[in-house]
């Protein structure tokens, strides 16, 4: 998938990032244009999360420029946080709400895009939807931490290991997910040991530089 | 404006459902005041006295006992890193939990204070400045308690240390708090008091802000 610079949304320039004193990455590149998926990839320890984190804001890169829209998103991150949807380890839910009540909450807070119903539907929790969250099985936790996501067609991505304790059907289900958010004009970074089964997905190797 | 809001509609909603916090910090409070006629006995004079210092100390410890929780359960479960990454500033996520901490502990405590005072055989006199003091020094007590909250995140026994830490915080609230109470029974003017007790919560408030905020981007690093 060429991206060219008319297109590029987003871009990584020379990003390095440090833990505890040891590198985790350093003088990593690359760009991404509206429909691209990159899924991250390398063992245990490779900085895929810290990757990811860097991206999202929450880690400080040691070094590197992060471009939104041809924009430094330290320099202005609202439109960067706007576009952002982040799925990390944990899926954000609280046990004394409902399934829809969870979903509506964060739908609320981020502004999303699109009808929180559609998004309980992409990933079959409309039956679960007035179930407290405390009920539901790990792989349904993950699952309505996939409907955050469902909500936020069309911007950036960034998910941690989507698919860990997914069944083969949920697995399909974000599979069709992630095609949507492509033809929203979404962009996608993706950790994960398993192959998820993205078409024209990118690959990006992170090894371990110590 | 909504993200802050929903934030607070979200907090309130879970402090009062079954196993929040908001009737256990009640219970606390009514239950450690109803001691107090059985430790230094039951002589009205002696309890109306020292009512207003025990109502007050108990809110003290009452809003403590709430906070380890105020930003613990979305460190835990990842909600802390969302509410990091919206447009909605850190500082105004620490506000708006510190306002749904407030009306779920401090708000019901005051509104509850008259009917303490009765048990303790308050001066009538008083009633009208301890409340109007502790409606203006809970939230100072709630935004206070947000630093220690924040700091302590990373210690896996957060809970006696937060109190450690932000009760010595307190004192001035409780003194102006008092003092308001004390020159009123003392046909004092009772406005200055009144006014440093505000002007303590015009500076916890931005203070909390940064310091909670601060302390809760290195709790995510």
């Amino acid at each position: 998938m060429a991206s060219d610079n008319n297109t590029t949304i987003l871009a990584i320039d020379n990003l390095s990032c440090e833990r505890g004193g040891r590198r985790l990455f350093e003088d990593l590149s690359f760009a991404l244009s509206p429909g691209d998926v990159l899924v991250l990839r390398g063992p245990n320890g490779s900085g895929k999360s810290s990757l990811l984190r860097v991206l999202a804001g929450l880690l400080p890169a040691a070094d590197g420029v992060i471009q939104w829209h041809g924009r430094d998103i330290s320099d202005e991150p609202a439109p960067w946080q706007r576009s952002l949807a982040f799925l990390g380890h944990a899926n954000a839910i609280k046990a004394a709400m409902t399934v829809s009540e969870n979903l509506a909450f964060w739908a609320a807070f981020e502004g999303s895009n699109s009808d929180s119903g559609d998004a309980l539907d992409a990933l079959d929790l409309k039956p679960l939807a007035d179930l407290p969250a405390s009920m539901l099985s790990a792989g349904q936790q993950r699952r309505l931490g996939l409907a955050r996501l469902a909500t936020r067609l069309g911007g950036c991505w960034l998910m941690d290991e989507p698919t860990v304790t997914l069944d083969a059907n949920s697995v399909a289900k974000l599979r069709d997910l992630i095609a949507r958010h492509r033809q929203a004009g979404g962009i996608a970074i993706i950790a994960t040991h398993e192959d998820i089964g993205v078409d024209n997905a990118r690959t990006l190797i992170l090894g371990e530089v110590t | 404006m909504s993200a802050f809001l929903a934030l607070v509609r979200r907090d309130v909603a879970l402090a009062v459902r079954r196993g929040g916090e908001a009737a256990l910090t009640l219970g606390f409070f009514v239950v450690t005041i109803s001691l107090f006629p059985f430790g230094v006995g039951p002589d009205p004079e002696l309890l109306g006295r020292i009512a207003a210092g025990i109502v007050w100390v108990t809110a003290l410890l009452a809003a403590t006992i709430s906070l380890d929780r105020l930003f613990r359960p979305d460190l835990e479960d990842g909600s802390l890193d969302l509410l990091a990454l919206s447009p909605l500033p850190l500082e105004a996520v620490v506000v708006a939990k510190c306002l749904a901490h407030w009306l779920v502990t401090g708000l019901p405590v005051t509104l509850l204070a008259p009917l303490m005072g009765l048990m303790l055989q308050l001066d009538l006199q008083a009633y009208l400045p301890l409340i109007v003091t502790l409606a203006i020094g809970t939230p100072a007590i709630s935004l206070t308690g947000a630093i220690g909250a924040s700091l302590v995140l990373g210690a896996r026994r957060g809970g006696a240390l937060i109190g450690l830490l932000v009760l010595p915080l307190y004192v001035p609230v409780l003194i102006f708090g008092i003092s308001a109470v004390e020159a009123t029974l003392a046909g004092l003017p009772v406005m200055p008091h009144i006014l440093i007790e505000t002007a303590i919560l015009f500076v916890t408030l931005p203070l909390a802000a940064f310091a909670g905020a601060g302390a809760l981007r290195l709790a995510m690093e």
